[in-house]
């Protein structure tokens, strides 16, 4: 019964082209635009690290020595050098990370390329363990090298590939600004989405969050070795009293370091969430910091959460997409009862021979299921071909924008859903035509 | 006048039909609406007034040089840049309007600094900088070379005579004059020597609306604290060019440093480059509109003509007993209209719904009911053009059809 009803389709799409045309066009318009916002939208507002989001906390206090809580209500989103450091040594957590992000001069000595500049990820070796950085060659620092200032140097694949055409460059020797430090790792390609781990300050920005979704940084080095190597050149989130020299930011009132702790169990949690409270508040009874109140402790997804990553204009732009992909199905409903209900006259016959209701409504929706069908693999071509306008804007994600499996799959997924929505309603209406009536009528 | 019962009895027994062309043209006016609205916010926001005179204005910003030896490059660079044929003058400037350097800082006007009132973008900057911004003054003076001081901690002069834009002046000291106030960020004192109509926040789309002027220019010596940031003026015919060799200078003057090819550029390119995104996005609001009044148009097409092929006999027993093709153009096109009306009735409530979810996520303000009325008419207008075509092959019908097949 299928095939026939699926000639019958066939036939009756060609029997008027220009209304077939345009109502599969309508849908593969409606869903190209929705498929591509929405893929932006699942690219942008995913999970980096799903296996690890629920164990990795951001903390954060208020080291400001004033006495009143922010005016924002919340902490400054990064913690100054004291604070830091001392949450740091603590090793309450059952991993623990430093980030200090900061501008570097770069150059391979051994390379005749000129200098460029690049991103210096200031960390601690658990940085690696913790985001699941994958290497390429050779491997993270050690602790030691953490404790003794290193001049040691894990590159970015990126970085890797322009200086040593993506050559085993373990052992060899990198400049940056002007101190020489060994390669001891290579990274695989990778691209966390957003880079979550530099995140903040979302709430200043007016919904101008694009450059959350930047590459990672070219160089990571030991905190303290990038400290001394980029000394200078380290620039703050905020600052209570002006830095004493630009740039170093080392004991200045300024906030610029963020760590990241990783907490396996919510006993952990509830432990470290206490010890930070109680640093506070032994900081704040020690008058160094003026409001002990302001201590937070979010998850990954949180904080990203918090930080709101996802561009206002994507989200505009997919909201856009779905009232026009609503409009058109609207259209596609009418245009389709118009369609069916010009045939009474024949369907009237089918029903007078014998056709039950039953099989003239699966009859229009198996019609309404071809539109569906064509216009999901229009859909399909419009959303390829929106990706690649979106990967020619400027914007730090544009790199990002593919079609993965499972969009590929709600794409076709949408349209039998678009075109069985738009099919239903006429189906139940033709089906519902008294044959008699349209006898008489012929 | 038409008589609007006999077509609102026929729309009654289409009542589905009539129902979604009304949602259909419901949606469509509420999207129209905010979309416009969305692209004038858009497009006064790419307008925004520097305050400098971008035509004429390059900056140049390097980067990989030794923090220690500043001063010198700065009088390597400046002093190579002026010397450069077509160059007016060259200066140390920290910032520019529309370049991704940018400092904010909370002020406050009161000298026991317990609460900072307003965040303002300070551009700080030699003498000869500030000449080449022409930055129009509406009060008070210019600062002269002995108000220009050593910059401390490579912030601003601990103490600064600066001046400050007409907007942050009335935001600060409503109603009152600004001239000779005080104001301090943490404990740097700045004293305002002159107001200027006009100097955006380099980054104005990261601000508010009502703040995207709230900047000072102080004037300083740079020193070791302040630099590798540059101005450069020219005239705005050979600016182009002069650029072009100062770029290609660069690596002789100063070869060290690494060009910071995305800050640097003519200032007109800078303000391209900034906007660029809001540019996209009023393209793709325009494509969607355009889409949302093809598609809207192509569902009035395709339902007038079924309504008019389902009606002929009666357009034909109509015309037999003295309609007019007249009547029947029109009895068409009221149709239309009716079902118009109810979709935009509906669709201004649906607009002004939008237009709160939007107030909340994004800084839009009221729509305002010019919007609302523009949208109707260009609504109603596409009806009557959609509606058109059937309507007048509907008045084609002879009455002759009346006689057949009865």
């Amino acid at each position: 019964m299928f095939g026939y009803y699926l000639d019958l389709a066939l036939r009756s799409l060609k029997h008027n082209k220009v209304l077939t045309g345009l109502m599969v066009l309508a849908i593969a318009v409606g869903i190209g635009a929705s498929m591509t916002t929405l893929t932006v939208m699942h690219l942008l507002s995913g999970n980096p690290l799903p296996d690890k989001s629920d164990v990795l906390f951001y903390a954060l206090l208020d080291p400001n020595p004033t006495g009143a809580p922010s005016h924002h209500q919340e902490p400054p989103d990064k913690l100054d050098y004291q604070s830091a450091i001392d949450l740091w040594s603590a090793h309450k957590a059952d991993r623990q990370a430093l980030v200090a992000e900061s501008p570097v001069k770069l150059l391979a000595p051994d390379i005749k390329q000129p200098p460029s500049m690049g991103m210096l990820m200031s960390t601690t070796v658990d940085f690696f363990t913790m985001f699941d950085v994958p290497f390429q060659y050779g491997g993270p620092w050690t602790n030691d090298d953490d404790a003794r200032r290193s001049r040691v140097v894990v590159i970015s694949s990126d970085l890797n590939d322009k200086l040593y055409g993506g050559a085993n460059s373990v052992g060899r020797t990198l400049r940056l600004r002007d101190a020489d430090v060994r390669i001891v790792g290579v990274l695989k390609p990778w691209r966390p989405t957003p880079q979550f781990y530099d995140v903040a300050g979302g709430r200043f920005s007016q919904g101008q969050t694009a450059d959350y979704y930047s590459k990672p940084e070219e160089a990571f080095t030991p905190f303290y070795t990038g400290l001394d190597v980029n000394d200078g050149h380290f620039q703050q989130f905020n600052c209570w009293d002006a830095p004493k020299v630009p740039g170093h930011l080392v004991g200045a009132g300024c906030e610029w370091i963020g760590l990241w702790v990783e907490l396996d169990s919510t006993a952990k949690v509830a432990s470290y969430r206490s010890f930070l409270a109680n640093y506070a508040a032994q900081q704040k009874a020690l008058g160094r910091i003026g409001y002990a109140g302001n201590t937070r402790l979010r998850d990954l997804m949180d904080w990203l959460e918090f930080n709101q990553v996802v561009p206002s204009d994507v989200r505009l732009q997919t909201w856009l997409a779905l009232s026009f992909l609503v409009i058109c199905l609207c259209n596609t409903v009418g245009l389709l009862l118009v369609k069916f209900l010009r045939r009474s006259g024949e369907i009237g016959i089918r029903r007078a021979l014998g056709a039950s209701r039953r099989q003239i409504f699966m009859q229009c929706l198996i019609e309404a299921g071809v539109i569906g069908v064509l216009g999901g693999a229009g859909g399909w071509l419009l959303t390829l071909l929106g990706l690649g306008l979106v990967r020619r804007q400027p914007v730090a994600y544009a790199d990002l924008a593919h079609l993965d499996i499972s969009m590929f799959g709600l794409t076709f997924l949408l349209a039998v859903l678009v075109s069985a929505v738009a099919g239903t309603l006429p189906a139940l209406r033709a089906s519902h035509i008294a044959p008699a009536l349209q006898l008489k009528t012929l | 006048m038409m008589q609007i019962r006999p077509i609102l009895a026929a729309l009654r027994r289409h009542r589905i039909a009539t129902f979604l062309i009304a949602l259909e043209i419901a949606l469509a006016c509420a999207v129209l609406c905010n979309a416009c609205f969305l692209i004038a916010n858009r497009i006064q926001a790419m307008r925004i007034v520097s305050g400098v005179d971008e035509n004429s204005l390059a900056y140049l910003s390097l980067d990989g040089y030794g923090r220690d030896h500043v001063s010198d490059l700065n009088a390597r660079i400046v002093a190579g840049i002026s010397a450069m044929p077509g160059v007016k003058a060259a200066g140390v400037l920290n910032t520019m309007p529309f370049s991704s350097n940018s400092n904010i800082n909370g002020i406050t006007i009161d000298p026991a600094r317990q609460r900072y009132n307003h965040e303002i973008n300070t551009y700080v900057g030699d003498l000869a900088s500030l000449r080449a911004l022409n930055l129009h003054l509406v009060a008070g003076r210019m600062p002269t070379q002995d108000d220009s001081r050593p910059i401390i901690n490579g912030f601003v002069p601990r103490d600064s005579l600066v001046l400050i834009t007409r907007s942050l002046a009335d935001a600060v000291w409503p109603g009152e004059d600004p001239l000779g106030k005080d104001f301090w960020c943490i404990d740097f004192h700045f004293r305002v020597i002159g107001v200027v109509d006009h100097l955006t926040v380099p980054d104005p789309e990261s601000r508010s609306v009502a703040s995207r002027d709230f900047s000072a220019f102080v004037p300083a010596i740079p020193g070791n604290d302040l630099g590798g940031t540059y101005v450069i003026q020219a005239d705005p015919r050979e600016l182009p060019h002069v650029f072009r060799d100062v770029m290609l200078a660069i690596p002789k003057i100063a070869p060290e440093v690494v060009v910071d090819h995305d800050g640097s550029g003519l200032v007109s390119d800078l303000r391209e480059r900034y906007f660029r995104n809001d540019r996209a996005m009023v393209d793709i609001l325009l494509g969607v509109i355009a889409a949302l009044m093809l598609v809207t148009a192509l569902g009035i097409v395709g339902l007038a003509s079924f309504w008019v092929q389902q009606r002929r006999k009666q357009i034909g027993i109509r015309r037999a007993i003295g309609a007019t093709r007249g009547d029947i153009l029109r009895y068409f096109q009221t149709e239309n209209f009716l079902i118009v009306t109810m979709g935009i009735v509906f669709g201004v409530l649906l607009a002004y719904v939008l237009n709160l979810i939007l107030m909340k996520a994004y800084e839009v303000t009221h729509l305002p009911v010019a919007y609302l009325a523009a949208s109707a008419i260009a609504l109603w207008l596409l009806g009557q053009l959609a509606v058109l075509g059937p309507a007048l092959r509907a008045a084609a019908v002879p009455p002759v059809v009346a006689t057949r097949s009865v």
